[in-house]
């Protein structure tokens, strides 16, 4: 069935001068969809045109509207020559086809050449009329909507979680066609723009017919890449979490009772039905099967080490085969080092080869590397390993556990990958946490077949998710989640990598629960998560991972936030060996000792102290090869560039003070000549885990004076160091009393003394504060030059400056007051080696990790003026496009937060709660306000509080929930207020929000930026009078401090080129480059005006690919960015919009007073 | 190791106030540098020197990206390449368009051609002002001129319309506007003393009560040029600067007409001058030569 689009082109300005003689430009423009061209009449001798064009109607099957993007050309009319096209614009429709997006896309849209970049604007108005489509067999997906945003959206609320969707589209890159010889760059240029929107668009009708298929209406955490294959076509791909969303209307929010009593929860503890509606063959749901396969924990894990010892002389000798074979890294959410053991090597060694030791046996090929044998887990096995974990390990409600287990499994029995893009969660989704998964395989493009056809990546990646589904297993976790897929590729050889998070994940909450964004859970106020479960008829399995205790009335883990900590893994039979303990918090359940995980930290975890971005750099040569031998140097190099990676992780964590890692990203980039590797997390220390050791410095064993000496400097050095970071991070872990609660743990402190005494070389050190060795110190061997070198670069990582905070995750672990001021940015670095050859490769290693420390170190420095701020989500991209170069881009948001609101804040919820707040500090007259989601809800609330609130504010758009106790909510939910400074700012903002009301895409500046909010009453009245420019923000968060999305307007998924012949002439690459990347905001921030939204959420630059010939004064560069367009409201705003705040909502005005000092 | 390239581009764009004046001032790269070293922002910051070049370029290139759209404000307030808060973009604007007083001291009452443009090596020489500085405020006087020259309606609402300027600024160029279309001589000995302030003033006087559009609101140039029968009656004042005895008389009648009326009496009976000695009117070239009118005006505007 087919659908209408109408285009209207109304004006156009600041066009380029066309015409020399008269310098102005006889312009008209070209309207193209599909097949049918529109054109407007010419507009005469003027820079600023006024076409007020008719409706241009095109009449197209829905599957084109999704395929096809509106391209926009406007031409200067030549009466002798051929009209000279001034600039284009794309647009993507697909916004506009969702029942419940914008109506019309109408706004200025810059006009973009490829050679000349932006030249001038246009002003278009687009609208669609469809018909719905009922027909079964169609082939369009109009409606499913989708979100860059990696966590249920706001204001939606998630019925279902159905998994995992992929889809891959092959063509043929217009760059490598024969035509390609005689066309233009231009329209070489163009041609493959074109096809790129072309296959985004139907990659995303493809996707969105298999989540209609599961039943779904969304997909979450949307990743599209594409992979430049060159000669071997081009690739886009895309990885999602098919959802089934519900918009959440004001009532359903507002008329949620406030709270549920703990005993009807526990009352539907019993797990009585099943989760999965669907039943399905997969046997293993019951206990009987798991006995059967049962078998003798000591024996597997014996076998494992044994695959370890005799792998020490396994290197490869052989080539393989297939060079392509997969690689599989584990990365255990425990350390690989965990003795003193003198032989340094083969600690190394050891490692990585158990880390091969987990090749899954599913694997079609042999990797050169794994030419061993390996412990074959199958399914079954694991089954029971898990099982028998559960059995084994929950020593109170143990058999609960164990069938929840199994029915958990047979719940995502029918998936065929368990697999969430999700990084955040509701509360109580996320049951246990295993560690993070990896798998990586190098393939050769020159080897597909059918170049084409997407067959050959589909298997490709089928394999490869093969592997992480089975690692997840090998973790006793069924499903992975934060998973995330990505290439590199040099030539034909290219590197395929996937890596996520082995978790247990709450089935019920899966097949049909009522997870809600998280704001609206605050909205609700309920105490905890479980209440939403339980007054929709439903009961979280939550509850019954955590021990008896919490049955018998005592203090819940989950409202403690340890139980995803808690092992899923059977802890006879462990995976890798790993430090054991019962959990600091609730002393019931084993933790391991670090815990690496892909994911934001969940909202219910308890954290000490602030975050802070760990990276580990690394760099390492190979030979300029092809083929075959290419793949296999690459393939033997990837095992320990992981391992290498993993250690460096691992001491600078334990520098920090800090046992768990969270959004680990590992990237690794291939090059000519280059192996580059760049891991990259949030570390953070948890309540539940135990301290971290410290780290210990042994030296040869014959060693003279002066060498012991050095030693121990360097000893003093690292412990100062870690001294120091503690207090930098206010990592102050509360004492936990051991006799008090009596626990097993067979370690004292005695005892770690003793060690350390004994493996010290020098008395000095021996009187630290030795709080953070309550278990075995790392342990670094000093054996040779590599190990200085190694120690040097661990301490050679300058500390962030004062004032600033630096992370990858979404938000700050500790830092939980934000202002709305926020700076998104992108900064791109190309650095070129000299003579890499000559570089050993510590140099190398030290030349980009330097590079890596000074491009922050300028972060640092051009941010000063937001101190006090926080980097979040500072995400790095590391590509080397030529021999010698390396090339960093760096795409992250500065937040400032409340310095004093931070301290007196951190005091209160140390220990226990993570509050995400936004305060306005403004002293004088306050007044808080309660609103819910919607501006009309009646529930909104309003006192007055004549001292200053000391409560914890809490801003409305934030994702964050607090994971209180019972007894504390009161407290905590009652401050969500937010407030306003004076009954003046109220009234003013009023006033702000019904001028807005009028018309969306001409909004005047002062009205839609926060931004400029702040600023507009010391602004000079002459500037912005006439301006017409919709302030529009920029985040790669899912959310805005400050504010609150009130809606989303669909997907922004963009692709520029880039290309001058002209380069000295355009400042050399740095002006080319600088020009470029703002036309590519303006490009993105004209496009969400057009929609009428204020900001760009969950934004994402995913390529950024720069190629230059200076010789030829050339250079070209590709980028493809997207994220979410959405509305938002400050939340000042929302609440002056809200009519009526003073009749009611005085509900909440008892809690509040708790607050109320 | 070499940056071969280094960029850094925000979402809003960020200015450096202090960088911004180095550029404007026409400072290269390394000149900047050097001066930011010297003002202790690294000791401050904790910043390294390279980090400081590296941002002076970011910045730099911004502004060299921004010149084009400062060229004509309205531009700049319209365009979407640089998302820029209102209040900066009118210190961009304004700060782009102040110019030094020296500098104007030296070029006001000149015609704006490319002939006294090739001489602002000297004006540069003299005045110690860069000569990138010196083009950039020549090019700007020259821009308003050319813009406003032809316009109707109010000089300074003109000006403050095409290039959104504050009230002040716009009346600084206003009075260059003024100047240089009537070529009076500023440059000569006798009038060293007197800062721009002072013409700039004057030239207000001037638009405001002996101009075109003190008599006529709504014709072309109505600011800019001269009543054409205020000059005549001008001629007519010739006699006062030949004739000692006029004079005096002059200054008793204006005396007796104003005593009483203005607070600062004595002191501006002390300082009576003629309020214009005209040299010679020479045809279309109307060169006045004048004393301290601003002193006569000010209690005239009281």
């Amino acid at each position: 069935m087919p659908g209408k689009l109408k285009v209207r082109i109304v004006a156009g300005r600041h066009l380029p001068v066309m015409d020399r003689a008269s310098d102005l430009t006889d312009a008209f423009v070209e309207v193209k969809f599909g097949n049918t061209t529109f054109k407007t009449d010419v507009f005469p001798k003027s820079l600023n045109p006024q076409w007020n064009s008719e409706w241009f109607k095109f009449e197209v099957d829905d599957e084109d509207l999704q395929d096809e993007p509106l391209q926009i050309t406007v031409l200067d009319h030549d009466t002798y020559s051929a009209n000279d096209a001034i600039g284009k614009v794309y647009i993507d429709i697909d916004p506009l086809l969702s029942n419940e997006a914008a109506a019309i896309l109408s706004g200025w849209f810059p006009i973009y050449d490829t050679i000349h970049g932006i030249r001038g604007e246009i002003n278009v108005m687009v609208k669609v009329d469809l018909f719905n489509d009922l027909n079964r067999f169609r082939q369009s997906s109009c409606g499913v909507k989708f979100f860059c945003t990696a966590s249920i959206p706001k204001c939606y609320k998630a019925v279902t979680i159905h998994g995992f969707v992929e889809e891959l589209v092959v063509n043929e890159d217009p760059e490598y066609q024969w035509i390609d010889r005689i066309r233009t760059p231009r329209a070489s240029n163009e041609a493959r723009q074109r096809l790129i929107s072309l296959m985004s668009g139907e990659l995303q009708r493809k996707i969105g017919l298999k989540v209609l298929e599961m039943g779904g209406n969304a997909v979450v955490g949307y990743l599209q890449c594409f992979d430049l294959e060159g000669e071997s076509g081009l690739v886009v791909r895309a990885i999602g979490t098919a959802c089934t969303l519900d918009k959440l209307s004001n009532t359903a929010t507002s008329l949620l009772p406030p709270c549920s009593s703990p005993s009807k929860d526990l009352k539907e503890v019993p797990f009585s039905e099943d989760p999965n509606p669907v039943t399905h063959s997969s046997g293993p749901s019951t206990p009987l099967k798991n006995q059967t396969y049962s078998f003798s924990p000591s024996k597997s894990y014996s076998r494992q080490s044994s695959s370890s010892d005799t792998d020490l002389s396994l290197t490869p000798k052989t080539a393989a085969p297939f060079p392509e074979g997969p690689r599989i890294f584990l990365f255990p959410s425990s350390p690989p080092l965990s003795s003193s053991s003198p032989f340094h090597k083969s600690t190394h060694l050891l490692r990585s080869e158990a880390l091969h030791s987990l090749t899954p046996p599913h694997s079609g090929y042999v990797s050169p590397v794994c030419l061993r044998k390996t412990v074959s887990f199958n399914e079954e096995l694991l089954l029971t390993a898990s099982g028998m974990g559960s059995g084994s390990g929950g020593k109170d409600g143990g058999p609960l556990k164990t069938l929840y287990r199994q029915q958990t499994q047979s719940a995502f029995e029918h998936r065929e990958f368990p697999f969430f893009t999700l990084t955040t969660f509701p509360p109580g989704f996320l049951v246990h946490v295993g560690g993070v998964v990896s798998a990586r395989s190098v393939k050769l493009l020159d080897r597909i077949h059918n170049p084409d056809e997407p067959e050959t990546r589909d298997a490709w990646w089928a394999e490869i998710r093969q592997e992480i589904k089975s690692h997840g297993k090998a973790l006793g976790c069924h499903a992975v989640v934060g998973y995330s897929e990505s290439t590199s590729i040099c030539e034909e050889v290219c590197i395929l990598s996937a890596s996520g998070t082995a978790a247990v994940l709450n089935p019920k909450m899966l097949q049909d629960c009522s997870m809600e964004g998280c704001s609206e859970h605050r909205l609700s106020r309920q105490p905890s998560f479980f209440s939403t479960g339980s007054e929709k008829g439903e009961f979280d399995f939550f509850l019954q991972c955590q021990d008896s205790a919490s049955i018998l009335g005592l203090d819940d883990t989950s409202s403690q936030g340890c139980s995803f900590c808690h092992i899923p893994y059977d802890e006879l039979n462990m995976p890798f060996p790993a430090h054991l303990t019962y959990c600091y918090v609730c002393r019931k359940q084993k933790v391991p000792d670090v815990l690496f995980t892909t994911i934001e930290p969940p909202l219910e975890a308890a954290v000490t102290g602030k975050g802070c971005l760990i990276q580990a750099r690394l760099c390492r040569q190979k030979k300029k090869t092809q083929g075959e031998a290419n793949a296999t140097a690459i393939s033997n190099l990837l095992p320990f560039m992981e391992y290498e990676l993993h250690t460096q992780l691992m001491n600078k964590l334990k520098l920090r003070g800090m046992n768990a890692l969270f959004g680990l990203r590992i990237q690794i980039t291939v090059g000519e000549n280059m192996l580059m590797g760049l891991a990259s997390a949030t570390g953070v220390y948890l309540t539940a885990l135990p301290s971290p050791g410290g780290i210990q410095i042994a030296g040869k064993t014959p060693s003279d004076s002066s060498y012991e000496q050095h030693i121990s400097n360097m000893q003093k050095k690292i412990n100062d160091m870690i001294i120091k970071n503690r207090e930098i991070y206010e990592i102050n872990p509360p004492e936990i009393l051991e006799e008090l609660f009596g626990s097993p743990i067979p370690e004292s402190r005695q005892r770690s003394r003793l060690f350390r005494s004994q493996s010290e070389s020098s008395d000095d050190v021996s009187e630290l504060d030795l709080s953070h060795g309550k278990k075995d110190a790392f342990v670094l061997e000093i054996d040779d030059a590599d190990a200085v070198e190694d120690i040097h670069s661990l301490l050679t990582d300058a500390p962030t400056p004062a004032g600033f905070y630096s992370c990858n995750t979404e938000t700050m672990p500790g830092i939980n007051n934000w202002t709305s001021d926020l700076q998104m940015f992108t900064s791109v670095r190309v650095f070129r080696l000299n003579n890499v050859t000559s570089l050993t490769s510590h140099g190398l290693n030290k030349a980009f990790s330097d590079l890596c420390e000074n491009l922050l170190k300028t972060l640092y420095f051009k941010l000063r003026s937001m101190v006090p701020c926080c980097l979040c989500h500072v995400n790095f991209n590391v590509a080397l496009p030529e021999d010698e170069l390396i090339q960093v881009a760096v795409t992250a948001v500065a937040i400032t937060y409340d310095k004093d609101q931070a301290q007196c804040i951190a005091k209160a919820c140390t220990d226990r709660t993570l509050l995400k707040a936004s305060t306005e500090n403004e002293d004088q007259l306050q007044f808080t306000l309660e609103l819910c989601m919607e501006s009309q809800s009646s529930q909104s609330a309003v006192h007055f509080s004549p001292s200053k609130v000391t409560g914890i504010t809490e801003s409305g758009n934030l994702q964050q929930v607090t994971p209180a106790t019972q007894r504390a909510t009161s407290v905590d939910y009652s401050s969500f207020a937010d407030r306003c400074s004076s009954w003046i700012e109220f009234i003013k903002q009023k006033a702000q929000t019904i001028r807005r009301g009028s018309i969306k895409t001409i909004v005047s500046l002062d009205k839609a930026s926060p931004l400029t909010e702040a600023h507009t009453r010391h602004r000079s009245p002459v500037s912005c009078t006439t301006s017409t420019v919709t302030v529009v923000e920029m985040t790669p968060l899912s959310f805005i401090p400050g504010a609150k999305i009130t809606k989303y307007l669909g997907i922004i998924n963009m692709f520029f080129i880039r290309e001058t012949t002209s380069l000295r002439e355009e400042g050399g690459v740095s002006g080319f480059l600088h020009a470029f990347i703002a036309e590519v905001f303006a490009m993105v921030r004209a496009h969400v005006a057009a929609l009428g939204g204020n900001a760009v959420v969950s934004y994402i630059m995913k390529q950024c690919v720069f190629m230059e010939n200076p010789n030829k004064n050339q250079a070209q560069c590709l980028i493809n960015v997207s994220g979410d367009a959405v509305n938002f409201f400050k939340d000042a705003d929302v609440e002056s919009a809200s009519s009526q705040p003073q009749t009611s909502g005085l509900q909440i005005g008892n809690g509040s007073g708790d607050v109320v000092t | 190791m070499a940056v071969e390239l280094d960029v850094f581009v925000g979402n809003t764009t960020l200015i450096d106030k202090d960088v911004y004046q180095l550029w404007l001032d026409g400072y290269s790269v390394s000149d900047a540098v050097s001066i930011r070293i010297q003002s202790g922002i690294l000791e401050q910051s904790g910043a390294t020197p390279d980090v400081l070049e590296s941002d002076t370029m970011d910045h730099y290139r911004a502004f060299q990206m921004l010149e084009r759209l400062l060229h004509s404000p309205p531009k700049l307030i319209n365009q979407l390449l640089f998302q820029i808060p209102p209040p900066m973009q009118s210190m961009l604007i304004e700060k782009y368009y102040t110019f030094d007083e020296p500098f104007v001291r030296e070029v006001l009452g000149k015609k704006l051609s490319k002939g006294t443009k090739k001489d602002l090596d000297d004006v540069s020489a003299k005045t110690g002002i860069t000569l990138k500085s010196c083009r950039r405020q020549f090019d700007n006087f020259k821009r308003v001129f050319k813009v406003v020259e032809e316009m109707k309606g109010p000089l300074v609402g003109n000006i403050q319309q095409n290039f959104l300027l504050s009230d002040r600024l716009a009346g600084d160029y206003a009075a260059v506007v003024f100047f240089a279309n009537n070529r009076f001589e500023t440059g000569k000995k006798k009038l060293q003393y007197l800062t721009f302030e002072d013409f700039a003033s004057c030239a207000e006087q001037l638009i405001q009560n002996w101009t075109l559009g003190a008599v006529d609101s709504m014709v072309d140039d109505m600011d800019v040029d001269l009543d054409r029968e205020f000059l005549q009656d001008l001629k007519d004042l010739k006699v006062l600067i030949t004739d000692k005895d006029l004079l005096d008389q002059h200054k008793s009648l204006v005396c007796t007409a104003l005593r009483g009326k203005v607070s600062t009496f004595s002191e501006m009976e002390a300082n009576f001058k003629t309020p214009v000695s005209m040299g010679a009117i020479h045809g279309n070239h109307q060169k006045l030569h004048y004393e301290d009118v601003p002193r006569v005006t000010v209690p005239e505007a009281s």
